[in-house]
């Protein structure tokens, strides 16, 4: 590694989107002119503008390894982790950056996630067994169903694919892209008993039949999970219950 | 106004919700005050899996919990509590079955069956996980079935003191990030569960909020802290961000080579190589790299390409991919760059095998504790294993104290706690001094980084002691910009830097008293293992800000293993 071109520092304008409801009567653009090399992360910029600058600032963040989905907001009219993303990669050097859009402010990039997690418990977000009759050790459960499982248990739940959905934006009541995979993740898995329950639960005009199938949600996922693929999972679930229960084998 | 409830957990991780649920299925009030929400806690950051003999690999039939026991214990540099070791190596197994049965989606054999793999210490192959994502989906797990049973959680609460009389802890007071103002709870027992203090160092694996305030609040409260002397620094970490590339790599078949190439662990560790314990590896490359045998830059390579495409992209998607986003290698083809670098804490609040503390009702649970199982170095998948075996043990014990002492009707000191804890915060928002808040962490920082790092020696410890008895009159002495209390995080910045200074102050005043050399702590002016006058554990107990701690002794118990010298 050549170490000059790795120290070398780059001149960035950040403009954050700054909002103190308690203080401000409407949020506005405060620019900040910084220094960073081409490895350094959107989120070590912002601590940077935060350490030198303006201590004010107010975002969340914690593993700064793209795990634990607290730095999710806008980077130039984009969807991202924080601490994923490097401004050097951005092709510009102004960055702006904002909170999640359709989630209300607490304070500059903080948001109020609860209508997020609402809709996630909503959707019995935990297994189902019969819990009078666990075996004695694990259930039994294929490699293959692992791996069609692991796909969706990797979601990090940022609330990314949530405020990029236009219909989440529209529609209040729709579930929205990360409860829904959720949903999946469980009437997948072949160790959980609850999969009427489950599709019922999102058989609703609140439901699987609000996606609009705008990729939105796919686009803005930070773990490369495509929620879509999930909705559209529910909707062939149901189409197969449906049959089932009219048959009367189901 | 006071919150009341019956219990209250300090950390929504998985040692603290796992608590949290068994108190809850007894019926208890409880509620989780957390400075995140669950799902953004530490926890999340575990990759390489869960310890525990369930036999299912190949070449683990003839393991026991038995075996796991005494490679803990052995792993530990014979200094951890063996009792205590022996209650979570056999509680692991029913434990990991019951988190499958929660809802973890653990990687399979064609059977079935949970997959386990090798890990750094063992003699069998028993570390069960989920890609490397494990920690993960546990912690998802776990918050899951809160979600089921309705368990209240509270977040964005930075809980800084607690409330205490002469007999019992009594509730803690919590800084409400979003409105800026303090929260009171009263309780009638108390865990915390708030993980370690990472951030001390300059050059670690852990979260950002990961300050060691959790630990203070015991500390402050006349809790003695244990062992803090010990410090795990995992081997391999990125270069320069210092992000975790789990054990797992190694565990999965990886090399670690030197600038010339060489395999180098087998100077160090001729049987184990890459899986000695990480105490072992971690002082081997930087042995390599004091000794010219590093690259430029103090890092030594990780090679994985020899495992194929196929095996990383399933078994260690997660590091690939930072690895990929963070230095703009693929491990499928290239070595990555690691060097040792600060990852777990063995000490902590001192606490017994029922994870109670010495003050009536308090309990600690996780990394924040020290009950003691990893001694003086940690294996590789028992971190996990511990919080989730005795979160649970902790919210069990917790349920039989309220049973046997019930409930407490001491407002009065919780009040005592808000008022104190109000002044405290306002004399803060009101420093107006010349020091330089962001720099005295970074200072503190590095001074650990520094002198107290895989390496150390009184003149070293002795120099950081003096750096971080500075830093603590400058503290005195900052400048709190931020007057406005909605969401300050210079002012929780503030508050936890207060933590972090006691937390550098007690392990470097511990690595100074512990003249001897002992799994992760290694004293190059005392390079052996001194049974003889230091076979016990380190307690400090606090004597006041200005002041140093004082030292105690604990005997460390022994069931049936004396100590032999480790070879691996």
């Amino acid at each position: 590694m050549d170490a000059d071109k790795l120290n070398k520092e780059y001149e960035f304008t950040i403009k954050i989107k700054r909002y103190d409801p308690q203080v401000d009567k409407a949020p506005y653009w405060k620019d900040y002119k910084v220094k960073i090399t081409a490895s350094t992360t959107l989120l070590d910029t912002l601590f940077k503008i935060m350490e030198e600058q303006d201590p004010s600032i107010s975002l969340r963040y914690n593993c700064r390894s793209a795990v634990c989905g607290s730095c999710a907001m806008l980077i130039n009219g984009k969807h991202g982790l924080a601490c994923k993303t490097k401004p050097a990669e951005l092709g510009t050097s102004v960055i702006k950056v904002e909170p999640l859009p359709y989630l209300p402010v607490i304070k500059d990039l903080v948001v109020n996630m609860d209508p997020f997690f609402e809709k996630l418990r909503a959707i019995k977000p935990y297994m189902i067994t019969d819990e009078a009759n666990w075996p004695e050790k694990e259930f039994r459960q294929s490699p293959a169903n692992h791996r069609a499982v692991d796909q969706y248990a990797g979601c990090i739940l940022c609330g990314a694919c949530y405020s990029s959905c236009i219909t989440v934006w529209t529609d209040k009541n729709y579930l929205g892209p990360a409860a829904l995979t959720q949903a999946y993740r469980f009437v997948i898995d072949e160790r959980d008993i609850a999969t009427k329950e489950r599709l019922k639960l999102v058989d609703s005009e609140d439901g699987v039949y609000r996606c609009h199938t705008s990729f939105n949600c796919v686009e803005a996922c930070p773990k490369g999970i495509k929620p879509t693929d999930a909705i559209q999972g529910l909707k062939r679930k149901i189409a197969v219950q449906k049959i089932k229960s009219l048959l009367r084998i189901g | 106004m006071i919150h009341k409830h019956q219990v209250l957990i300090i950390g929504g991780g998985i040692a603290g919700m796992g608590a949290a649920i068994e108190a809850k299925e007894a019926g208890l009030d409880v509620i989780v005050v957390s400075l995140t929400h669950p799902v953004r806690s530490h926890s999340t950051c575990a990759q390489g899996g869960i310890n525990a003999a369930l036999g299912n690999h190949p070449e683990g039939k003839d393991d026991s919990w038995e075996k796991h026991a005494y490679d803990t214990v052995k792993g530990s540099d014979f200094l951890a509590d063996q009792d205590a070791v022996e209650l979570m190596c056999k509680e692991a197994i029913p434990r990991v079955y019951e988190i499958e049965h929660w809802g973890a989606s653990f990687s399979r054999y064609e059977d079935g069956r949970i997959a386990q793999r090798p890990f750094g210490g063992a003699a069998f192959p028993r570390t069960a996980y989920i890609a490397d994502k494990t920690g993960h989906q546990i912690m998802h797990v776990m918050y899951q079935r809160s979600v089921k049973l309705g368990i209240p959680i509270v977040y964005d609460r930075l809980v800084f003191k607690l409330a205490r009389n002469e007999d019992r802890v009594t509730g803690a007071i919590a800084l409400n990030l979003i409105t800026g103002e303090l929260e009171a709870y009263q309780a009638d027992v108390v865990m915390i569960a708030t993980g370690g203090y990472g951030r001390v160092y300059a050059n670690t694996t852990n979260s950002i909020n990961n300050t060691g305030l959790g630990m203070v609040l015991a500390y402050r409260a006349g809790v003695p802290l244990q062992d803090m002397e010990f410090v795990q620094f995992h081997p391999t970490t990125l270069v320069g961000t210092n992000i975790l590339m789990t054990e797992g790599a190694r565990g999965e078949g990886g090399y670690l080579r030197n600038r010339l190439g060489e395999r180098f662990m087998k100077r160090y560790a001729p049987e184990k190589m890459e899986l000695a314990p990480r105490d072992i590896v971690a002082r081997a490359i930087w042995t390599e790299v004091l000794e010219g045998r590093g690259f430029p830059g103090n890092y030594v390579h990780l090679d994985l390409t020899h495992l194929g495409k196929e095996k990383i992209m399933e078994r260690l998607p997660q590091i690939r991919e930072l690895a990929l986003d963070f230095l703009g290698i693929d491990m499928i083809y290239d070595p990555i760059p690691v060097q040792p670098g600060q990852h777990y804490s063995m000490g902590g609040i001192a606490a017994n095998k029922k994870t109670e503390t010495p003050l009536s009702g308090l309990y600690a649970a996780g990394e924040c504790s020290c009950v003691s199982v990893h001694g003086a170095n940690r294996l590789g998948g028992n971190s996990l294993l511990e919080t989730a075996v005795f979160g649970k043990i902790g919210g069990k014990e917790m349920v039989k104290f309220i049973q046997e002492k019930g409930p407490h009707n001491d407002e009065e000191s919780v009040r005592k706690a808000l008022e104190e804890a109000k002044q405290e915060v306002e004399e803060l928002l009101n420093k107006d001094g010349d020091e330089d808040l962001f720099e005295l962490m970074r200072e503190l920082r590095e001074t650990m980084k520094e002198y107290v790092f895989v390496f150390r020696d009184e003149k070293g410890l002795k120099t950081a002691l003096d750096k971080i008895e500075n830093i603590k009159k400058r503290y005195k002495n900052i400048k709190i910009k931020t007057k406005t209390r909605h969401y300050n995080l210079e002012l929780e910045r503030a508050i936890s830097l207060g933590a972090m200074i006691e937390i550098a102050e007690a392990i470097t005043y511990g690595a100074l008293y512990r003249k001897e050399f002992r799994g992760a702590h290694y004293r190059t002016d005392y390079p052996k293992r001194d049974d003889k006058n230091f076979l016990h554990h380190t307690l400090l107990y606090r004597q006041g800000w200005d002041k140093l701690p004082k030292i105690g002794k604990k005997p460390v118990v022994i069931t049936k293993w004396q100590p032999v010298e480790r070879k691996y």
